[in-house]
């Protein structure tokens, strides 16, 4: 079945109280036709990963406004690989400075959006750049 | 010489061959793929145990090949049903009877079902939220599901869902659903021991889902038991069970007499208490009742399998409509297929009156996990087969042409 929605989870990691941009993508992305598994606020890297893969997701979407992202980010995208889970996609956003863009990308994470993203880029982006359907 | 119409037909059917040889080469694959997630997730590979779960949700052939293996090593873990309002607390509830469960040391996986958005087909899976905590206990497993709009499938892959975490070891398989009319109904199918969770206060609306509960609730839990109004809700819940008749009307299910208790999921409260509930309950059903539920939960199981088989592998040949009418009173219109004869839209067939299969005994080797729902499918098919040929339209044996 190649129809079937994307699945993705939204997490925040680290001790970071914004839920307000992670709310609002994941209603988003569920009125675009997505299956968004949200596990709410203080999420450690641990836990984000094994949601990940209890869930089987195709997508990890990080909201990060805290300013952690540098430690916190390429400790998820590490703990992804450890567990095999190299096909997963990961995207973040939030409050994240250009000039941390590159470590990131080279750390794992596919693609940052910052403040004014809207939805529709967002949708477009994992639609076109999710694993392939099985 | 290569335009001569010996070479063309050569040629012909050596596609014809590769492209066989390509669909039994997938086919294999598939097989193999099946056997390997399945021998990791038996061994114990969580990763493993997650792509089968996809598969089962999506419905795919790796799910039936591997549902084919496990289904016969399931029917040993307990599963209850939570169930009941948005907000009534039963992530919460979920989450509290996982601790509780763990401190016996008891392997427990969650299966939380939310609703699909009937317009765009997405889903917010949000229970996992209360489920904290469990990130490096791997005999804690949860899993959330989007309904999908399935019309009867709900409960198919809720119990197929089950039955792979049972058959890798989960002891017990909590399933939580939001309680709406239909879900309710479909979870009380899928689980051992159904929960209807309310929060205080329901004030009038205790007359309206009187009905429902009752058909539904092996527990009813009044939960947020540190609000004002839990025990006034607790009993009044009581005194309208005690009105209750005992004994059931010819022709319709006994009537159910749940205990009723108060939780503060929050803290904790009233979970061990509740726990105990549920294993009163679980004793008490292994007679007649638990298998009436056995025997709903592998129809419905068969019945999926069955519509899926006829989607798949029947409709788009000529005369399907025969088969279609052949089969039993049993099946919920919604869930026939439309059938498509040539030249027309895909409609509705009503079955015959031709009465049920004789398959109690099919659906009883079900129940107590012998044979899978697959196989008993297959063979109900073929009955059906047989029977529509026996009315004597068509030539229905040829319709059967199943690659195995
Ligand atoms: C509202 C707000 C709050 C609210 C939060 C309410 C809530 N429940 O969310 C409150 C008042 C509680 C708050 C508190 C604090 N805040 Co504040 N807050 C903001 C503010 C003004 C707006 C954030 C917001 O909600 N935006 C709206 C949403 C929709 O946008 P968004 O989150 O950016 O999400 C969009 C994109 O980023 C993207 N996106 C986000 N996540 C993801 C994930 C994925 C996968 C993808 C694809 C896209 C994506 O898509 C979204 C839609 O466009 C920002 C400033 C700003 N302009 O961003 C400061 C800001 C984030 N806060 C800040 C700070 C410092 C704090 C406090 C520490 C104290 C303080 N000084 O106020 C506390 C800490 C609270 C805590 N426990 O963490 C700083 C952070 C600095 C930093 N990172 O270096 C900011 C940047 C203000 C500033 N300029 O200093 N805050
Ligand atoms: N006061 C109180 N609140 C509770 C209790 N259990 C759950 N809640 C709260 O009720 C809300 C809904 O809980 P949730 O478990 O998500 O409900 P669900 O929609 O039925 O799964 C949350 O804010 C919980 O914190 C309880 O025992 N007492
Ligand atoms: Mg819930």
């Amino acid at each position: 079945m190649t129809d079937r929605p994307l699945k993705v989870l939204i997490a925040k990691p680290g001790l970071d109280g914004h839920d307000r941009g992670a709310k609002v993508l994941a209603r988003g992305l569920r009125d675009e036709g997505f299956e968004v598994v949200y596990t709410g606020l203080r999420q450690t890297p641990d836990m984000i990963v094994t949601a990940a893969l209890q869930e089987d997701v195709d997508v990890v979407g990080l909201s990060i406004l805290s300013g952690a992202h540098m430690t916190l980010l390429p400790r998820i995208c590490a703990l992804l690989h450890d567990r095999g889970m190299d096909d997963v996609l990961v995207a973040a956003g939030g409050i994240i400075p250009d000039d941390d863009v590159p470590a990131l990308k080279a750390a794992g994470v596919a693609a940052i959006f910052g403040p004014g993203t809207t939805i529709a880029q967002v949708a477009d982006f994992l639609r076109a750049n999710a694993r392939p359907r099985d | 010489m290569a335009d001569s119409p010996k070479s063309k037909a050569a040629e012909r059917s050596a596609a014809e061959r590769s492209a066989a040889e390509l669909l039994k080469a997938a086919d294999r694959s598939v097989g193999e793929m099946a056997e390997r997630l399945c021998d990791a997730a038996l061994a114990g590979d969580r990763r493993s145990l997650a792509r089968l779960l996809t598969a089962v949700e999506n419905r795919t052939s790796l799910a039936e090949r591997a549902l084919r293996r496990l289904y016969p090593l399931a029917g040993h873990a307990q599963l209850i049903g939570v169930t009941g309002p948005p907000g009534a607390g039963k992530s919460t509830l979920v989450a509290a009877l996982i601790a509780e469960l763990r401190r016996a040391g008891r392997p427990v996986a969650v299966v939380a079902v939310d609703p699909s958005s009937p317009i765009t087909g997405g889903a917010v899976l949000g229970d996992r939220v209360r489920m904290q905590a469990y990130a490096d206990d791997t005999d804690v497993f949860i899993r959330s599901m989007a309904s999908r709009g399935h019309s009867g499938g709900l409960s198919s892959a809720t119990t197929a869902a089950a039955a792979v975490f049972d058959a890798v070891g989960f002891d017990v398989v909590l399933i939580e659903t939001v309680g709406t009319g239909q879900s309710e109904v479909e979870v009380a199918a899928a689980a051992d021991t159904t929960i209807v969770v309310e929060a205080p206060d329901m004030g009038d609306e205790i007359q309206a889902i009187k009905a429902g509960l009752l058909e539904v609730a092996d527990i009813i839990v009044v939960n947020k038991g540190d609000r004002p109004g839990a025990h006034r809700t607790a009993g009044q819940l009581h005194a309208m069970l005690a009105d209750t008749p005992r004994e059931s009307r010819p022709g319709r299910p006994a009537p159910k007499h749940p205990e009723v208790l108060v939780t503060t999921a929050a803290t904790g409260d009233g979970v061990s208490e509740l726990l105990a509930a549920i294993d009163r309950h679980r004793s008490a059903a292994r007679g007649s009742d638990g298998e009436a539920v056995r025997l709903k939960r592998a129809e419905a199981q068969v019945w999926a399998v069955l519509v899926d088989r006829l989607h798949t592998r029947v409709l788009e040949l000529e005369g399907a409509e025969d088969l279609v009418a052949a089969l039993p009173d049993g099946a919920p219109a919604a869930v026939l297929p439309p059938v498509a004869t040539p030249g027309s839209a895909p409609r509705q067939v009503a079955p015959r009156r031709t009465g049920p299969l004789a398959a109690d005994e099919l659906l009883r080797s079900v129940a107590s996990h012998e044979i899978d729902p697959y196989a008993a499918a297959d063979a109900i098919l073929d009955r059906l087969v047989g029977r529509a040929a026996g009315s004597g339209r068509g030539d229905t044996q040829s319709r059967r042409g199943r690659a195995d």
